[in-house]
């Protein structure tokens, strides 16, 4: 199994590790009393929408895309437009196969005119690789994969950019899916404001042996014990936190026998965007335009709100009128909401919000639930502060 | 941390602990650790007759839904009501606080075949 460079850094914290991806990956913690103690994916989840967690991602790949044609390339692998992305941002987008199936979704990052970096999911790491490679054809563009070389992390809550305040200027006025590359000491660090929890904060890509000091930078003046701002999360709360915040994985809502269209991110699809003087079109495009013109997609992805106290399952049947006509893909007991909610794939005429359906949980007891627009949860807009 | 001394455990990772003819059952610091955080737990019913082998319920937890079975016979007599409004005492204190039902046994020779705590603490270590 593979082990990130925050590994030690785990132990320390009380992580209980499982295997996630071929990595070796903290699901949740005992907090150390230094921290105040406690912890577990709820107690990680409300810390995060109160406070702050701190989040390994070094699991994810990280692919550096440079060469003359880098933007040519990635028009033709992302769904999303590419060309008019300003160096120092970055953009959420799809990867598609020829039939308009989903690859990956990944954030895509301009470094410069002809240079990027691509962060997909860990476990689509080297499918998409090899996906890349097959994709070139005659563009000059060079893909190197950077994971193993660097770590990457998530600081996501209310309370982080103020935190981040102390000892940067610059990234606290960073707005939303930018990123600045800053230079500390003889450490570089990529700082960009996006997460995936529906709070706001930052994700960091550092080089993989500056782990231990940029650690103590980034997480300098926590506090203690009960008080402690920032505390460390697992892929628990992360799960928990994305499906609260509507935000689709890979495995779930997103797969290779998923049409895009039906993933409601329209978003991150730009069909038209091979008519545009520089466009290229992107590989799926044609597939996804017969479809929308045929009058989308026979599916939506949905939220459920759950009744009673029960846990739906992914890939438990949904009915309506004793006909089945969707699929759970994740469910989890809200810890904001404090009840259950599920996201599932249902066919179009059943996903209007209001809608009653019945979860199958392929026991005796059936669930009983109630369609809704997603997200389950956006974090409110910090208070104007006075000056 | 050791499993008390004084249950038996199942491969199944539930605990029963025998006092006078009615054996408490509850799940392990294994099982819990598997589990993760418990959402829920649904008990049968006080007066429910149950075979070794049978289920007492089903626990919830943020990553699954697992159901838990006895190595004894006999009558259902008690659940733990506060579980229906906080389940957390299963994550906190599964051996004790966090107990699940008590069963009024008719033949407690079932139990003589399954592990005490230091084989269970030796197949199952946490």
């Amino acid at each position: 199994m593979l082990r990130t460079p925050l590994h030690q850094y785990h132990l320390e914290h009380g992580a209980q590790m499982v295997e996630f991806a071929g990595w070796e990956m903290p699901i949740m913690y005992r907090w150390p009393d230094k921290i105040g103690g406690g912890g577990g994916i709820h107690e990680e989840h409300k810390q995060v929408r109160r406070s702050g967690g701190f989040f390994d991602v070094s699991h994810m790949g990280r692919v550096r895309v440079k060469g003359r044609h880098a933007r040519r390339f990635l028009e033709r692998i992302c769904t999303r437009r590419i060309s008019d992305m300003q160096n120092g941002q970055c953009r959420y987008s799809l990867v598609c196969n020829g039939n308009g199936g989903v690859m990956d979704d990944v954030l895509v990052y301009r470094l410069d005119d002809d240079e990027f970096l691509v962060v997909v999911n860990a476990s689509n790491r080297e499918k998409l690789l090899a996906h890349f490679e097959n994709s070139k054809g005659d563009l000059v563009v060079e893909c190197e994969d950077r994971t193993a070389k660097t770590a990457m992390v998530a600081i996501q809550g209310p309370r982080v950019m103020d935190l981040i305040s102390r000892f940067s200027r610059e990234i606290p006025t960073l707005k939303r899916y930018r990123f600045v590359e800053k230079n500390y000491l003889i450490m570089k660090l990529l700082v960009s404001r996006t997460g995936y929890t529906g709070e706001d904060g930052v994700e960091v890509i550092l080089p993989a042996n500056m782990v231990g000091m940029a650690m103590k930078m980034l997480l300098k003046d926590i506090g203690e014990g009960d008080e402690t701002i920032i505390k460390p999360a697992g892929l628990g709360c992360r799960d928990t936190l994305r499906m609260e915040a509507g935000m689709p994985l890979y495995g779930h809502e997103l797969g290779e026998n998923i049409n895009a269209l039906a993933s409601g991110l329209d978003f991150a699809m730009n069909l038209d965007k091979d008519a545009d003087e520089r466009g290229e079109p992107f590989i799926g495009m044609e597939a996804l335009k017969k479809t929308r013109d045929a009058g989308g997609p026979s599916e939506r992805l949905v939220g459920l709100l759950v009744d009673g106290k029960r846990t739906a399952r992914a890939h438990m049947s949904v009915h309506a009128g004793g006909k089945h006509i969707g699929e759970v893909t994740s469910a989890c007991l809200s810890p904001t909401l404090e009840r259950p909610i599920a996201m599932a794939y249902m066919l179009a005429e059943h996903a209007e919000p209001g809608t009653r359906v019945t979860i199958d949980t392929g026991k005796e007891n059936k669930l009983e639930a109630e369609v809704c627009p997603l997200p389950f949860y956006k974090a409110p807009k910090p208070a104007a502060k006075a000056n | 941390m050791s499993s008390p001394a004084d249950c038996k455990y199942t491969d199944s990772h539930e605990w029963h602990r025998l006092e006078g003819d009615v054996v408490t059952l509850g799940i392990t610091q294994f099982a819990v650790n598997e589990l993760t955080d418990i959402t829920y737990a649904e008990l049968k019913r006080v007066g429910t007759q149950v075979k070794p082998g049978d289920p007492i319920g089903e626990v919830e937890s943020v990553k699954a839904t697992s159901d838990v079975y006895t190595a004894v016979g006999g009558e259902i007599i008690e659940i733990n009501s506060t579980l229906s409004d906080d389940p957390s005492a299963v994550n906190n204190d599964p051996f004790h606080a966090g107990w699940l039902v008590k069963i009024r046994v008719s033949d407690s020779a079932a139990l003589e075949s399954l592990m005490d705590g230091p084989s269970y603490d030796a197949k199952y270590p946490v």
